[in-house]
């Protein structure tokens, strides 16, 4: 995943024509319709159908029954509590991010192939097991669960539990965009500013940060689209206390599951569109990194 | 480089680092830890009862082959997807390339619902599905469509790439050499781009092997059929079955430190052929 995301933000030439007008690489017609049928039906029916169904789904029942699942307090409280996760998931994540790029981008130290690897590990973890490592820590039978009781300190089945997980499964969002970047981009441009007198925040501010700045957003609106839409790891300490410890996705499983299926796609399709928004995003920042390149080059 | 190896001229080193491992830690190797000290922590004998019984033994048949078929499926259609995406010009392009990470920001259980609505008795696709007598809902063919799902974007966006730095002139000079179109696919596009192909297949596979929001609601989840690995640990759980769950996970966690390894070198494998920093 980490190397999928990194590679997003490559130039993007996108000339196929340049393939199609040489003789050497260019296939036969028809080849080339069944490569695009073949390729195309597989997107539709994998992707772009189920997209479609849960718009038409959420309004099958008509506005009305739309925006009533959506202004009924227990969703109301379910959106609240994924804005909260995500508002201390992602600035967490951020941080660690900037720190963890400055210290492998800048500096060399044994090891540092082996901090990445561990950077990436909470991508190749399963969400519930995600969850269940919080859980036998802070739980009730877990090392300081009996402790946190004690003291009545709620983690798990609570909202600290919920942003715990919701951070451990966007751990290497932000770090995995901005390590590769910063390390693209050497270490010159800050060793002059520091020479000629800046001092370090200065260098961070004037000199690092605009150079990152793409990535870095691109990092954090990832980040933020999974943290927003996480369900097995919150799923696991989150107790399902409704209007509580209820997140949109949480939320979008129980009235599912109380086959109030109009109530969950409306629910799901805001999700869905946050999705759609990022993707937007995405693209947009794509298209300014591979514009900004070439200039780059003549100047 | 070695300069700054002996005298540093930027500052930060000792905090930032420290901060990274502390955060680390913290959030992430401790409580992994746990999985293994409370798993074995009950002795030797729970943990082996607890991971070879014959419901969760049914679990790790049927994550692992699915994942498995879900890989291979992405690995052919992604090349497909990829090959049109950077070799031709076709209507709607923009929008496909764009939509092609949707599971990467698409709620995993928004996606459950939306494909269990598709391929129920009545929905969309299942109406015409089911006089066929194919069920895909409520069985492990729905497994199998969810983790094609969510693996969709990973072989797609990891050949990509490298099909648009593959120069012309290979392909050029197999053709002057006198190779047909199919010769010079198979003998020189191909190897080209096989550790690509693996890299996605290898990250298809370990996302489809933890995945559990997409599938519990198309599996139907019954017991030695349908059931997930990643369920049996949340079922365990819920039946305070503490010691069952941690070794259930303990298992995973193998599984996942193993395959991290796995797609690491691979990386280093796709760098190195096509010379590009990934």
């Amino acid at each position: 995943m980490a190397g999928v995301v990194a590679a997003g933000l490559g130039p993007h030439s996108g000339s196929a024509v340049r393939f199609e007008n040489n003789v050497a690489t260019r296939d036969p017609r028809w080849v080339k319709y069944l490569i695009v049928g073949l390729g195309v039906s597989y997107f539709a029916l994998f992707l772009l159908l189920p997209l479609i169904a849960v718009f038409v789904e959420a309004f099958r029942k008509g506005w009305e029954a739309y925006i009533a699942a959506l202004v009924e307090p227990d969703a109301q409280s379910a959106i609240r509590l994924t804005l909260i996760a995500a508002g201390i998931a992602v600035p967490a994540n951020l941080i660690f991010g900037l720190a963890a790029a400055w210290a492998i981008a800048k500096f060399d130290f044994p090891g540092k192939h082996w901090l990445i690897t561990f950077i990436d590990l909470p991508f190749s973890v399963s969400p519930v097991v995600a969850g269940l490592i919080y859980v036998l820590i802070f739980g009730a039978q877990g090392w300081i669960g009996p402790w946190l009781y004690d003291h009545d300190i709620k983690i798990i089945f609570a909202v600290p539990g919920i942003v715990l997980a919701t951070i451990f499964v966007t751990f290497p969002f932000i770090a995995r965009e901005l390590i590769p970047l910063m390390q693209a981009q050497g270490r010159d441009e800050e060793e002059a500013a520091i020479t000629l007198g800046a001092s370090g925040l200065q260098t961070f501010w004037r000199v690092t940060l605009p150079n990152i700045k793409w990535g870095l957003l691109y990092g954090v609106i990832l980040c933020n689209a999974r943290a927003m839409g996480e369900f097995g790891a919150v799923s696991v300490v989150s107790g399902h206390i409704r209007g509580e410890t209820n997140t949109m996705p949480l939320h979008v499983e129980i009235l599912y599951n109380e086959y109030q299926f109009a109530a969950a796609f409306a629910v799901a399709s805001l999700l869905a569109l946050l999705a759609l928004v990022t993707l937007t995003i995405k693209t947009y920042i794509e298209w300014r990194a591979a514009r900004a390149l070439p200039q780059e080059k003549t100047a | 480089m070695s300069a700054a190896r002996s005298h540093r001229v930027l500052p930060g080193f000792g905090l930032s680092l420290g901060f990274t491992l502390a955060y680390l830690s913290l959030i992430v190797l401790i409580p992994l830890s746990a999985v293994f000290i409370k798993s074995t922590g009950h002795g030797w004998e729970n943990f082996w009862t607890a991971v070879t019984s014959a419901r969760v033994v049914a679990s790790y048949e049927l994550t692992f082959g699915a994942s498995l078929i879900a890989a291979t499926v992405n690995v052919v259609f992604g090349l497909i997807l990829a090959w049109a995406l950077v070799r031709y010009t076709f209507p709607g392009k923009k929008l496909v390339d764009a939509l092609v990470d949707l599971p990467f920001a698409m709620p995993t259980a928004v996606a459950g619902i939306a494909l269990t609505a598709l391929y129920a008795k009545n929905g969309w696709l299942g109406q015409f599905l089911e006089p066929l007598g194919i069920k895909v809902a409520f069985t492990p063919a729905g497994v199998l469509v969810a983790l094609i799902f969510i693996g969709l974007p990973f072989v797609v966006r990891t050949v990509q790439p490298i099909l648009e730095d593959l120069d012309a002139e290979y392909e050029e000079a197999a053709a002057s050499l006198g190779a047909s179109r199919s010769q010079t696919f198979l003998r020189v596009v191909l190897p080209t781009l096989l550790p690509a192909l693996m890299t996605g297949f290898a990250l298809a596979f370990a996302r489809a092997v933890g995945e559990y929001g997409s599938v519990i609601f198309i599996a139907g989840n019954i017991p030695m059929v349908s059931e997930i690995t990643p369920l049996i640990i949340i079922t365990k759980l819920e039946q305070y079955d503490y010691v069952g769950a941690t070794s259930v996970a303990a298992v995973m966690l193998v599984v996942s430190f193993v395959l991290l390894l796995i797609i690491n070198s691979l990386q280093a494998w796709t760098a190195r052929q096509s010379g590009r920093e990934f």
